[in-house]
């Protein structure tokens, strides 16, 4: 019973990802009728905002410090970050180990300024291109971003804390009246577990209860009639994309401190979200964050070693397998509308 | 001739000229220059342009007629190169029972992800190959330890059984031959200053490739090919027409996975290793970009790409600072360091960047590739002199 509880858990911070990035290409997909491979890229941008954050607050500069001795008795040089200097000690270290919020506050503008970019100045000009275009091009573009970063933070992950007070590990055996220690898990996860349930919560709020996201649905159902009514739809589409951006960067944000950041991890997550999108139906948000979380949650079941043991190799492609079966069986996906894109 | 036009006809022997002179044509700088670094004629580079060409031929027959877009073509490449490096290993060095079987297999397994694959179309089938390609990296990376040698990969070993060939002596490297001749065995030409390397390997891989070539021109005009363009001008009305279209597109996708076989098979033929990273996604985005590059659904673009991305991939990543500070040396030095810091994102190891960056101006301005542009080129030349268009009263028909 544990060990499925925890397996669970485990699912569902990756899921968490999936969902968070499959809910983007499917808003971007449903209202611009886009394949975006660049997605992936958002993601990784995202986590490399908090990166440029976490440096920029750790910028230092070496003094020599009398009150320290080495063993010759002479004074050590030590880095001091600059914020040090401004805030004093105490306040320094407390702005520093914020830098995970801090930097969701830097990658909400920076994200949607580049998705609004994104959408002007590139995707715009393939709307009435074939989908085969718009993969080739936004996969061209995923990977000029990818270089850029790469040429600007190398090719090495770097590592990004978390905030102190939720490093270490919660132990859930304890509180739930197992043995303890049997059930335990990083904080950290669960924050982003709890930060991507209130942004796919707030993504769906957004549509359901605003006009803006009430129109936007309408545009997603029926663009030309909504244009016809004399609404200015491709202003709302673009602005969707830039949210659509903005949650990836989130994402990526969040997702920094559990996994080093790198170059190449907006490829990674990439082509496992189209996968979601696609056994979730494309086009459908809620299909989206169901099959992340589901997908999340069965890769890890398939990692549990008595699993291992019998089908070796299982955790590696199980996910690729679920999708080649509900593509065959049910292509609209498992939420998917009947009759959107499913030739 | 040879069941060709007399324009296809030329540009098979241009084809063929440029793949018989590589050696010359890709070391135009003599020994010892500066300019040395450009020179692409050594037996390794020369060897990967043409596979690769291959590689990019066949992705060609699917994408540029049928407008199927593959993200697994990898796959088929690896799949490919472990045959080769089975029958190596088990059967005999030579390669032509390798390059046989990899292309059976690969063609085997092609039949079978697109007899799944198709039965959905545009993204769809993007994905599906994509999933299909990343669970053979997957198992060939570790569930299939026992055949493909998981990250280690695979190479001949003296201890192989190899039946055909007789047994080794201990510790010595077994080489890929064929009846005799060894692939790396290489003859060198100085003439002054240059040094031109014709090596066995390139030469049996450059004819294969033409061997492919002409086979892909025969495909573009055969009524086949006609019935895989007419899949990508318009297949609902295809099928309106009676016409069942997927035996047509199962043939050019199980077509090209024999293609990419082959490529995979001359891969091992020449280097005699695999690792199962060739099957990576982005592999296959790589024969993607290749082909979108040099012009897909044109005959000599895929090669043209190929050439292009490969060219760049082993010269231009080799260009460092240092040695583009040599370059800019004559002008003086604020300027210089500009310079270089200007163009040095965009060469050496950031050469992605340029191929990225390149790659996107083709897919917005230039759809048809290098070869279009080349076109419209040539036709921007032609125009400046209309007296040489009209001579003998021809036009082309309206379509």
């Amino acid at each position: 019973m544990d060990a499925i509880i925890l397996q669970i858990l485990n699912g569902l911070d990756k899921g968490s990802a999936y969902a968070l990035i499959a809910l983007g290409l499917t808003l971007i997909f449903g209202t611009l009728g886009v394949v975006n491979f660049a997605h992936g890229a958002l993601f990784m941008i995202g986590a490399f905002c908090a990166v440029t954050v976490s440096k920029f607050l750790t910028l230092s500069h070496t003094i020599i410090d009398d009150t320290q001795k080495d063993f010759l008795g002479n004074p050590l040089k030590v880095e001091v970050p600059y914020i040090y200097d401004i805030f004093g000690q105490a306040t320094g270290d407390a702005i520093i180990d914020w830098a995970v919020p801090i930097s969701i506050l830097f990658a909400i503008p920076v994200m949607v300024f580049i998705g609004f970019a994104m959408e002007r100045g590139l995707i715009k000009h393939f709307y009435k291109r074939p989908h085969a275009d718009q993969i080739l091009v936004t996969f061209g573009l995923a990977i000029v971003l990818q270089e850029i970063i790469k040429y600007f933070y190398g090719a090495n992950p770097i590592p990004t804390p978390a905030p102190e007070a939720f490093r270490g590990s919660f132990d859930f055996g304890a509180a739930m009246g197992f043995d303890a220690n049997t059930i335990i898990y990083p904080y950290w996860r669960l924050v982003y577990f709890a930060f991507s349930a209130l942004i796919i919560g707030a993504v769906f709020a957004f549509l359901q209860f605003t006009t803006f996201g009430m129109v936007v649905r309408a545009g997603m159902a029926d663009r030309e009639t909504v244009g016809l009514l004399g609404i200015n739809i491709d202003k709302r589409f673009t602005i969707m994309f830039g949210i659509a951006a903005a949650v990836a960067g989130l994402a990526g944000v969040m997702y920094a401190p559990i996994n080093s950041p790198n170059y190449h991890m907006g490829m990674d997550f990439l082509v496992l979200s189209f996968v979601v999108v696609v056994v979730g139906g494309m086009g459908s948000l809620s299909g989206a964050v169901l099959a992340g979380f589901l997908l999340g949650i069965l890769e890890s079941f398939a990692s549990m070693s008595a699993v291992l043991e019998a089908l070796p190799g299982i955790n590696q492609i199980i996910i690729y397998l679920v999708a080649i079966i509900i593509l065959l069986t049910r292509p609209r996906g498992l939420m998917g509308r009947k009759g959107v894109m499913e030739e | 001739m040879m069941g060709l036009t007399k324009k296809d006809f030329t540009l098979l022997i241009i084809v063929a000229c440029l793949a018989i002179f590589a050696p010359f044509i890709l070391n135009p700088f003599p020994e010892g220059s500066a300019m040395a670094q450009f020179n692409a004629g050594y037996p390794d580079l020369m060897q990967r342009l043409v596979i690769f060409g291959i590689f990019a031929i066949g992705f060609n027959i699917l994408f540029g007629l049928t407008g199927y877009l593959s993200f697994g073509h990898a796959a088929f490449l690896g799949v490919g190169s472990y045959a080769a490096i089975w029958m190596m290993k088990l059967l005999t060095m030579n390669v032509i029972p390798a390059i046989i079987v990899s292309v059976a297999v690969a063609g085997l397994f092609s039949l079978l992800v697109g007899w799944i694959s198709l039965r959905r179309s545009g993204i769809y089938f993007s994905i599906l190959t994509l999933a299909f390609a990343q669970m053979s990296y997957a198992l060939a990376y570790s569930v299939l330890t026992p055949i493909t040698g998981g990250e280690t990969g695979l190479q001949p070993k003296y201890t192989d059984p190899r039946i055909l060939d007789g047994a080794l002596e201990p510790g010595q490297t077994p080489r890929a031959n064929l009846f005799g001749l060894d692939m790396k065995q290489s003859f060198e030409l100085e003439v002054a200053d240059w040094v031109f390397t014709f090596n066995a390997g390139y030469y049996v891989a450059a004819a294969v490739m033409l061997i492919a070539f002409y086979l892909s021109i025969r495909i573009f005009r055969s009524p086949f090919g006609l019935m895989l363009r007419a899949v990508k001008s318009n297949q609902q009305r295809l099928n309106y027409t009676g016409l069942n279209s997927k035996p047509y597109t199962l043939a050019a996708f199980v077509i090209s996975g024999m293609y990419a076989g082959l490529a995979g098979g001359l891969l091992v033929a020449m280097d005699t290793q695999v690792g199962a990273e060739r099957m990576f996604w982005t592999a296959s985005g790589e024969v993607v970009l290749m082909t979108i590059l040099g012009g897909a659904g044109t005959l000599i673009g895929p090669i043209l790409g190929a050439g292009f991305i490969k060219y760049f991939e082993n010269i231009v990543s080799k260009i460092n600072e240092s040695i583009l500070h040599q370059w800019f040396a004559f002008m003086p030095d604020g300027i210089e360091d500009f310079l270089v810091a200007i163009v040095y994102p965009f060469i050496g190891k950031g050469w992605h960047l340029t191929l990225g960056i390149i790659f996107m101006l083709v897919v917005i301005f230039l759809p048809g590739g290098l070869v279009e542009g080349g076109q419209r080129v040539a036709r921007l030349f032609k125009r400046k002199k209309p007296a040489d268009d009209k001579p003998d009263g021809k036009t082309t028909p309206a379509e």
